[in-house]
């Protein structure tokens, strides 16, 4: 099973996000900020990032920018959580070097479906 | 799919509140006309996850009013609406409406829809103009189901890779609409030695047939959408020399099938999403994660537990402590060198423990900006608030009972303390009136001030209402601090008119009630037309307490240390007996009641003579008595236990603990017990 | 080899739904009988902390781990005559429910006798037997090899009285 970096300042996101990835069984590690995922990333073998846009200290854009220069991260799938669903937000992610997106607000079903399309 | 999303709404309830806070201290600070970027964000990435989890957790109004003010500040952040006072007014209610709301989802009430509308409204009235994207996504429209042979031609851009993204994701998730096949084309494939691993090279063209729309086609490509080369066309649509004459190399992954002419619909139709995996609740991987290393939220049930636990390794080392120091041995030195290191090492715990309850003053701090802002425009006074010392720590339960006093003091402040802007340039002072809170530690205890530089309390109009009530003569010469102190006195209002913020029917005596119950102390400092300072003295926990250890007969009681003024040897000179009965202890200028904790408990004591045992003078709301005890034994913190768990209240008595050698003592309550004795002379009288 | 596999679950065991276990306790040569999963444990009679301003049969608080018990001596409460405590003398700690209320209290016997296996329609409703207990506290009556239990009904006794949460109006005036 994969090991999933979730990021996201709200608790209760991350709370539903990874008892919904670890009762699927993944290795789930979570943050708060991009800064403390970029700290956690750099110490473990992330299959799959999961991060939200909008925290403080450092947003999720500002993350997947910086993973993307770290070697282990170079293809590794990340997707971010916006809830914009207007197209800005998600080609900003795109840009900075996300695979894809989820809009949130999205259920525990849909997370599993999205997350098995990028882990095959 | 079994998840309870109810298990999260505690959370999500909790960083909401916490977040409307966040959202109402930084719309207070927020400077009109030139707002400061990052507070918008903060206040904008507040509302942003209230939306997200209400979203997620099915609180659809709440997503919905949220989106409305998420939008306004969204277009405050992007500069296209200016900050105002009627903005900021503005948020200020939807930050109340929404907190109204998420209280009434928490307790599954009503929601005030009229209100929510109104200010609903009024939000969008500000947004004039720009539209108010709607949450809901457009709805693609609904084509009648017909088979049709897709003709797909895919080439990423040689980039691919490193966006993450994989042409195997993408044809096994197409595999899954419907009959699939795919053929490769190698041509811009480079010679071996020129080869990029990390780069694509290749394209491909793909046949899909199925009842399949163009946007569920459209919606597997969407996250590679302008990383690559796209068509999408039926069969006859798109050229078949893209793919014709060309080496191709079929990809393992998906089965391939060749696009059938007969049109016929598979036999399982996955038009639906990958059908998600069950869950298995009672499942969860139990590696703990590293995550949250910042904070993390615990019930105050487990911490209570913990306390409790450290409070018994507390008594336990007591108990060895005691035991150390009757062993005659060669030893010894060595066993109360580990005793001391243990004692070191168990406060050192305790204290640790302790402080997963504390939490900075600051949440207590946070309501009064808006609490002020309301106030001085209610009264057309003008007031500067200024916090200090928020980071200072205290006990929660402490923080949530000091709350209330605390309003009670900041409204007495701007109501009665700050003079009006007019009075106030007439007395030479700025227009603006300041009002400080400011809290510190000071030695075990936390010291909170609240000081404001208005017109200062008056002794002689304080002097007046007290001789008018009669709660001091004319006779009587009071220095400041005993003036002051009537203040405190039941009853006792000094504003001329009662107005609707300050004269309540809660009076200082409350006030004072409140703190003392709380182990702490109020004090006043004033000076006429400079300004008045209150200064509230509590303890840094409810948990623990500094006591004094009483001998009456074989007993050993415990006197909350903060309630004792003195202790002191009786001369029988200096006591009367009233009525034969009560009797009375002339301490200097003032006539105190002996209470005989003998009698009162009905203990047995050979000490009933008073010039044989101590007085200890202590004070109770407001009153002041002397404690006959036997004997004086040491002072010592004890962590407080309560009697009510398994018995009941106990007149006379607050708690219990348990010393050293194990046994427990009651932990006395100095107003029940001067009011327990009052009956008891009336009864016997 | 599939037929002597599914008959061996059943050898051996005897639980009979119906019963239940009392461990039970003399006081004034009478045998009572309190729910044995209502034992918290039993200990040794040891000094207690007295409270003050309580009827005499409330001997006064203990410390069990940390937590604060009251004892209360059966013989008083009934108004048995008092006995001196003696090496027989041991205190029963019991959990008492009222509503959603969970205490634990200990109750001071001369002596504990044993643990029976009494099946429910076995127990039978007591008659105003003129015992030295209230009939309100018992719960029934069981015969067990010839002797006569007295069940108690520890719910209802040890929230009797002075006992009674959130009393406060009965406070003496």
């Amino acid at each position: 099973m994969a090991k999933i970096l979730a990021v996201d300042d709200s608790a209760s996101m991350r709370q539903m996000v990874g008892f919904t990835l670890k009762s699927a069984g993944h290795d789930v590690i979570q943050a708060s900020d991009g800064a403390e995922a970029l700290k956690l990333a750099q110490v473990n073998n992330i299959d799959l990032v999961l991060t939200d846009i909008n925290m403080p200290i450092m947003d999720g854009i500002t993350l997947i920018k910086n993973l993307r220069t770290l070697p282990a991260y170079r293809f590794t799938p990340m997707l971010t959580l916006t809830t914009e669903s207007g197209t800005d937000r998600k080609m900003e992610g795109k840009k900075a070097g996300a695979t894809g997106w989820i809009v949130k607000p999205f259920s525990p079903e849909q997370l599993l479906a999205t997350i098995k399309k990028v882990l095959g | 799919m079994s998840i309870d999303m109810s298990q999260f709404y505690q959370t999500f309830f909790e960083e909401s509140f916490e977040g409307l806070d966040a959202m109402e201290s930084g719309l207070l600070s927020l400077d009109v006309g030139a707002a400061d970027i990052e507070t918008v964000n903060t206040i904008f990435r507040a509302a942003h996850s209230i939306k997200g989890g209400s979203g997620t957790f099915g609180f659809t109004a709440v997503a919905q009013f949220t989106h409305v003010m998420e939008t306004l500040l969204d277009e405050m952040r992007a500069d296209t609406i200016t900050v105002t006072t009627e903005t900021v007014d503005l948020l200020l209610k939807s930050v109340d409406v929404l907190r109204d709301m998420l209280t009434a989802v928490q307790t599954e009430t009503e929601i005030d829809e009229e209100r929510t509308i109104e200010i609903q409204s009024a939000l969008e009235a500000l947004l004039s103009g720009e539209s108010v994207a709607s949450s809901s996504e457009e709805i693609v429209g609904t084509e009648t189901p017909t088979v049709i042979c897709w003709t797909i031609r895919f080439k990423p851009f040689d980039y691919l890779f490193k966006t993450g993204n994989d042409p195997v994701r993408i044809f096994q998730e197409l595999s899954e609409l419907g009959d699939f096949s795919v053929v490769c084309n190698t041509e811009d494939l480079p010679l071996f030695e020129m080869l990029d691993p990390e780069l694509s090279y290749l394209s491909w063209s793909i046949k899909l047939d199925g009842v399949i729309s163009k946007e569920q086609i459209s919606e597997v490509f969407d996250w590679v959408d302008g990383d690559c080369e796209l068509e999408i066309g039926t069969e006859d649509q798109v050229p078949e020399k893209v793919v014709a004459n060309l080496p191709t190399v079929a990809v393992p992954v998906p089965e391939p099938l060749s696009c059938s002419d007969e049109k016929k619909i598979p036999e399982s139709t996955p038009l639906a999403a990958t059908p998600a995996p069950a869950l298995v609740k009672d499942k969860p991987t139990k590696k703990s994660t590293a995550a949250d290393q910042g904070s993390i939220r615990v019930s105050i049930d487990k911490v209570d537990a913990l306390i409790n636990m450290v409070g018994e390794l507390v008594i336990t080392q007591s108990m060895l402590g005691q035991l150390g120091e009757q062993i005659d041995d060669d030893r010894l030195e060595k066993l109360q060198d580990g005793l001391a290191q243990l004692e070191r090492n168990t406060r050192e715990l305790q204290e640790s423990v302790m402080r997963i309850r504390m939490m900075p003053i600051s949440f207590a701090f946070q309501r009064f900006p808006r609490m002020v802002r309301d106030l001085s425009n209610q009264i057309g006074k003008e007031i500067e608030l200024r916090l200090q010392g928020e980071s200072t720590e205290l006990d929660k339960t402490l923080m949530e009972k000091i709350s209330d006093p605390l309003v009670h003091l900041v409204r007495n402040s701007i109501d009665h303390g700050i003079e009006t802007p007019n009075d106030r340039e007439a007395a030479g002072k700025s227009r603006v009136g300041i009002v400080e809170l400011n809290a510190f530690h000071q030695g075990g205890n936390v010291v909170i001030e609240i000081s404001d530089d208005g017109k200062g309390i008056d002794r002689e109009v304080i002097t007046g209402k007290a001789i008018e009530k009669g709660l001091i003569s004319e006779s009587d010469i009071l220095t400041d601090e005993q003036v002051f102190d009537l203040i405190f006195s039941p009853g006792f209002s000094t504003a001329k008119v009662v107005s609707d913020i300050s004269g309540r029917g809660v009076g200082m005596d409350v006030v004072k009630r409140n703190i003392r119950e709380l182990g702490g102390s109020v004090e006043i400092q004033s000076k006429k037309n400079e300004g008045s300072k209150i200064i509230i003295r509590l303890p840094l926990t409810l948990a623990i307490l500094d006591g004094q250890l009483i001998q009456v007969g074989s007993h050993t009681y415990i006197v909350p240390l903060v309630s004792i003024i003195e202790s002191l040897q009786v001369k029988e000179s200096q006591v009367n007996a009233i009525a034969g009965q009560a009797e009375i202890y002339k301490l200097r200028d003032e006539y105190i009641p002996i209470v005989r904790l003998h009698n009162s408990f009905s203990v047995n004591t050979d000490v009933t003579q008073l010039t044989d045992g101590l007085i200890v003078v202590v004070e109770g709301d407001g009153q002041r008595a002397g404690l006959f005890v036997d004997d004086l034994l040491g002072q010592q913190q004890v962590v407080i236990k309560s009697l009510e768990t398994n018995f009941r209240p106990v007149e006379g008595v607050s708690g219990a603990t348990i010393l050293g050698d194990g046994t427990v003592a009651l932990i006395l309550d100095v107003t029940g017990l001067i009011k327990l004795s009052r009956q008891e002379r009336i009864v016997a009288a | 080899m599939e037929a002597t596999h599914m008959t061996q679950g059943n050898i051996g065991i005897e639980i009979n739904a119906e019963e239940d276990q009392y461990l039970t306790f003399i006081m004034a040569a009478e045998e009572y009988g309190v729910d044995i999963l209502r034992v918290q444990e039993i200990r040794g009679w040891n000094n207690v902390t007295p409270i003050p301003n309580t009827p005499t049969y409330i001997k006064g608080v203990i410390n069990l781990r940390g937590t604060i018990v009251p004892i209360i001596d059966l013989r008083e409460r009934f108004g048995m005559a008092s006995v001196e405590y003696g090496a027989t003398t041991v205190v029963i700690v019991l959990k008492v429910i009222k509503d959603d209320a969970e205490r634990i209290m200990g109750i001071v016997v001369d002596a504990v006798s044993d643990v029976y296996n009494i099946e429910a329609s076995e127990i039978k409703p007591a008659p105003d037997f003129g015992g030295e207990i209230s009939i309100e506290f018992v719960s029934g009556l069981v015969s067990v090899e010839e002797k006569m239990l007295i069940i108690i009904d520890i719910d209802r006794l040890l929230n009797s009285g002075d006992l009674k949460i959130a009393d406060k109006v009965s406070a003496k005036s």
